[in-house]
């Protein structure tokens, strides 16, 4: 690892967070790419997006006690810094703005899933 | 009427904030001046800038900053020891700022606890490295041929790529027409502004110009710490002190505090206390327990500096279009100063935007967070005067070192101890957090088991070894 560096090295692969885990973190990509999988009852997959440096993720398990929504790994050597949900939570607490940055990235993501649809409702 | 020797500083302020709360107000074309360019100026700035662009608020910054953090030794350094606390890494990354690796010299993963008595290494709670170990300006002094980039200049860079202007010019006065302040330089002229933060610190020789302004700015207590730079080759100082920051708890007369951080073919010493002399730095870089972690006759030392240290808050760090953020206004107890400035610049950023530059504004919007600060400091000297006792009783020294020890050694263990240990040396929770585990059952009963061993004689405790990290 780099002297400088802050995180977490995951290898090419190495899963950060599994589908249907418990979670209590959320995390940001500090260097290199991860990728977004979800995974079906039958094994198979479906890739759902590529996240790079300052991306975050695992949010939801954060704002919600629900199970991880998605597998998220490495895709290639990537630095990942983990978000505790105590620290994250007690900040928003006394400074709301902090979630506007977190609102901003889920608000760009749900439109980007209603495009998804629409497209798909179209060539139904 | 200025704040400039020649005139009074009653009348310099007569008269102000009698106008309405609407002309208090921040319009399209509205001007601020931030003194001082370090993390509070451009945390501020960024803020302002960021939040005023999200309700479409045209506003000029302009940043006062004579310094360039480009430059390695004292004319970049804004003396201080350099740590971003884990807290703070991890909002910073939660607000879409990553620190690069040419920033972070060093990322830390665990804190080395040095007594007479022993050592222990606690580890980060979550096995990563989320603590940075960096330098405010370009480096120590003979640090030009390193590649490092000063964390002061990063935060001014994301201040200016968000429109604000840095000028490289030295402020002598500040002036009050017509209810707006005005910045005077050296070259006998003036710029008014709607609003001035100061953020010059505590080192600073124009927060002298404010300390007897009318409003109250009554300057916060202070004391003097010490920063020694070591240099040697990033291999020797990884061989030598690790990813970790070593601290020190011994018993040497007058001796409060001190750590030693590694960054990069650096490592810095800082020590504080309240009676701190060249005797006393002598006394502990020759302590034995010292000289077998870090060995100062083969690593030399570079750059060294004794800055004042903010060990409080002004009591009311604003007025009518003036804010006070940072070190300049409220600071935390010792630890995390950079985090302190980065909350107070955000809050004032956040009630100047959404809500005004009054006073009143300033108290209803800003003020809660440096009182938040303020409150949790009264706690941490109570922590810190706790700590002072256990540190000065062999005993104690003892109990503290097994309950740590212990809990290391099991991946099952509730980490009391080591929690608290952590948190008080990086700043990472509040103190009134850590003063709450102390209540813990688990604490108190461990503790009493350890002191209990701790009085054994040491021959028949075979349990507890002296070890060494």
């Amino acid at each position: 690892m780099v002297s400088g560096a802050l995180g977490k090295i995951y290898r090419d692969g190495e899963v950060i967070i599994h589908q249907g885990n418990a979670g209590e973190s959320m995390y940001v990509v500090q260097s290199g790419r991860v990728e977004v999988v979800l995974q079906s009852e039958n094994g198979g997959e479906r890739h759902l997006a590529f996240l790079e440096a300052g991306n975050f993720f695992g949010e939801m398990s954060v704002f919600e006690k629900e199970v991880r929504s998605a597998t998220v790994r490495a895709a290639g050597e990537a630095r990942v810094l983990k978000i505790d949900k105590k620290t994250l939570l007690r900040r928003i607490r006394e400074d709301p703005l902090l979630a506007v940055n977190l609102l901003k990235t889920m608000s760009h993501r749900i439109r980007v899933l209603n495009s998804e649809l629409a497209q798909h409702r179209g060539a139904q | 009427m200025g704040l400039s020797s020649e005139t009074s500083v009653a009348d310099a302020f007569a008269g102000l904030g009698t106008g309405d709360a609407s002309e208090f107000e921040l319009r399209d074309g509205s001007r601020i001046a931030v003194v001082g360019g370090g993390p509070a100026g451009s945390f501020f700035s960024y803020f302002l800038l960021k939040m005023a662009d999200a309700i479409d608020l045209e506003i000029e910054v302009d940043i006062y900053e004579p310094r360039s953090f480009k430059y390695c030794g004292p004319a970049g350094c804004n003396h201080c020891g350099g740590i971003v606390s884990e807290s703070l890494v991890q909002i910073l990354s939660a607000e879409g700022i990553v620190l690069p690796d040419t920033v972070v010299q060093r990322g830390v993963e665990s804190y080395v606890v040095h007594m007479d008595v022993g050592d222990v290494a606690i580890e980060s709670p979550v096995h990563e490295q989320r603590i940075a170990a960096l330098y405010r300006g370009n480096g120590p002094r003979e640090g030009g041929d390193t590649p490092l980039e000063s964390f002061d200049d990063f935060l001014q860079g994301m201040a200016t790529k968000r429109g604000a202007r840095v000028v490289r010019q030295l402020i002598t006065g500040v002036d009050w027409q017509e209810g707006l302040p005005q910045l005077q330089f050296a070259s006998h002229s003036a710029r008014s502004y709607d609003l001035v933060a100061v953020a010059a610190g505590v080192n600073s020789n124009f927060i002298k110009l404010l300390d007897d302004h009318p409003a109250g700015f009554e300057p916060p207590k202070t004391t003097r710490g010490y920063i020694c730079e070591f240099r040697s080759t990033e291999e020797e100082i990884l061989n030598i002190l690790g990813s970790s920051v070593h601290v020190f708890l011994l018993d040497i007369p007058r001796f409060e505090f001190a750590a030693i951080i590694p960054k990069g073919p650096f490592a810095t010493v800082v020590m504080v206390g309240d009676d701190l002399d060249e005797e006393l730095v002598h006394a502990f870089l020759n302590d034995p327990v010292v000289r077998r972690t870090f060995p100062t006759n083969t690593v030399p030392c570079v750059c060294s500096c004794k800055p004042l240290i903010n060990l409080g808050a002004r009591k009311r760090p604003y007025g009518d279009r003036i804010v006070l953020v940072g070190d300049s206004g409220v600071t935390r107890l010792y630890k995390d100063g950079i985090g302190a400035a980065f909350r107070t610049g955000k809050a004032a950023a956040t009630a100047a935007v959404f809500h005004g530059v009054s006073g009143e504004d300033f108290e209803q919007h800003f003020w809660p967070a440096c009182k938040s600060i303020a409150n949790d400091n009264a706690v941490g000297r109570i922590m810190f005067a706790t700590n002072a006792i256990m540190k000065n009783s062999r005993i104690t020294r003892r109990a503290m070192l097994t309950m740590a020890q212990k809990e290391q050694a099991r991946a099952d263990a509730r980490p009391h101890m080591s929690s608290l240990l952590w948190n008080m040396f990086t700043g990472s929770a509040p103190y009134t957090e850590m003063f709450r585990g102390t209540f813990h059952p688990g604490f108190i009963g461990n503790l009493i088991l350890s002191l209990g061993s701790a009085l054994v004689p040491r021959q028949k405790n075979a349990n507890v070894k002296n070890s060494e990290v």
